[in-house]
């Protein structure tokens, strides 16, 4: 039996489907979650999300937001949620060279330092997604 | 009597009117599609996150360690006006309805004996309101002319929203805007904000889908929903506003582009007749000098 998946944001919704297993990151580690499982709601931190659909594997960047499982369905709200296959590598590498060269300065004001590594943390995450997605395409994986 | 050459130029002066106003009811159409399409993009989000909000704050309610942004302080002293309008004009009463309620609103206030404090989001409610309020405009903000109109511009304005709040600057904080009825109706719209008003669909979280589990609990989630609410409020209220703002252009330069139509009609009837009437007594003026001689 298949378990229903929304993936919405503030700005649309990013994914709508059946399929058979999800892995979100949890802010206390990863969840996985297989149909009936029991309704849950919970907070989601930033990394990256696994869907399972068949043989099928989809990957999804995701930063921050909540989780609810629902016995008829699951419903991620991320803040951002971005398919592996649609993040832009070549724009995600430059950010994170712009993170890097704001954190090589000596010092930073603490607000400027946060963010420059909530940034920092986001490029390599796209880029991990991204190259993922790359290395096994979702047709040898099961 | 105007002359001729004053009726020519003022016939052409309100066909190059309405040029400009066709033009801009064109843009506004296609403009206001894409602003609606956002709009209704953005709604899965919204919906789901107030059906979570409902079940888990019925949870919460009435505990007395609920979060201060769902229950407030019980004071009702100080409030805020956010009032969203668009950033530009010609677009019929649209902004001067959301400045019209804002005022009423502040009146109201204020005879009660409250204090109140406005955050104006746009630029023509901005410069409304500083026209009437100065002393009590806290801040503004504007749509700053993109494409789309982006979540973070809503967080920005939900952060300096609850930190007032956190430094006490207000007690209750209501939204005005234009809710988007239809394409030709935007309703001007109040929505408290802080305190959160207890949600209107009853019943709901009592069902038999209400047990959850809670990681880590129902608390501390509630602290993470509260303020990302507050944004998806604003972020709602913008987008709507942004929609409205296009149907309302739209519908202003089309009247405006049916009364310039009228109003080319109505000059060229009347340079007809001074036309025909110059001719009549130029004849008249060589028919009488023929027979004089």
């Amino acid at each position: 039996m298949p378990i229903r998946l929304d993936i919405a944001t503030p700005e649309r919704l990013a994914y709508s489907d059946d399929v058979d297993e999800v892995v979100c990151p949890g802010v206390e580690g990863e969840l996985g979650i297989l149909p009936h499982h029991a309704p849950l709601l919970t907070t989601l931190g930033l990394g990256e999300l696994r869907i399972r659909k068949g043989a099928d594997q989809e990957f999804f960047a995701i930063a921050g937001g909540f989780l609810q499982v629902r016995p008829d369905r699951v419903v991620v709200m991320a803040e951002t949620a971005e398919l592996g296959s649609e993040i832009d590598l070549e724009r995600a590498h430059e950010a994170r060279e712009e993170a890097e060269r704001t954190l090589e300065v000596a010092y930073l004001e603490p607000a400027d330092l946060a963010r420059a590594r909530a940034g920092l943390q986001k490029a390599l995450l796209r880029i991990r997604v991204a190259e993922r997605r790359r290395r096994e395409g979702p047709r040898h994986h099961g | 009597m105007p002359s001729l050459k004053d009726l020519r130029g003022r016939i052409n002066s309100v066909k190059s009117t309405r040029k400009i106003t066709s033009a801009m009811k064109m843009v506004a159409a296609s403009k206001l599609r894409r602003a609606q399409a956002q709009a209704e993009a953005a709604r899965p989000y919204a919906e789901r996150m107030e059906a979570m909000l409902s079940r888990l704050a019925a949870n919460v309610a009435g505990r007395p360690g609920a979060p201060r942004l769902l229950a407030g302080d019980g004071a009702d002293r100080v409030h805020l006006i956010v009032a969203i309008t668009g950033d530009r004009g010609l677009a019929g009463a649209f902004n001067s309805s959301i400045g019209r309620q804002t005022r009423n609103l502040v009146r109201r206030l204020l005879a009660e004996g409250k204090t109140v404090k406005i955050l104006a989001v746009g630029r023509k409610g901005r410069d409304y309101l500083r026209r009437d309020f100065y002393d009590a405009m806290a801040g503004d903000m504007m749509f700053g002319g993109r494409r789309t109109i982006e979540f973070a511009q809503a967080q920005e304005i939900a952060e300096r929203v609850s930190a007032m709040f956190d430094r006490r600057e207000f007690d209750v904080a209501t939204l005005i805007y234009n809710r988007f009825h239809s394409v030709i109706s935007q309703i001007p719209t109040e929505r408290q904000l802080i305190p959160l008003p207890p949600p209107a669909t009853e019943g709901e979280g009592k069902g038999p889908g209400a047990m959850y589990e809670f990681e880590p609990d129902e608390e501390t989630i509630l602290n993470r929903l509260l303020p990302q609410n507050l944004a998806v409020q604003i972020y709602r209220a913008m987008l709507e506003t942004n929609a409205g703002f296009y149907g309302a252009q739209m519908t202003a330069m089309d009247n405006a582009t049916r009364n310039a139509g009228d109003m080319i009609k109505k000059l060229t009837l009347n340079y007809n007749r001074t036309r025909q009437a110059n001719i009549t007594k130029e004849l008249i003026e060589i028919i009488s000098g023929a027979e004089a001689v």
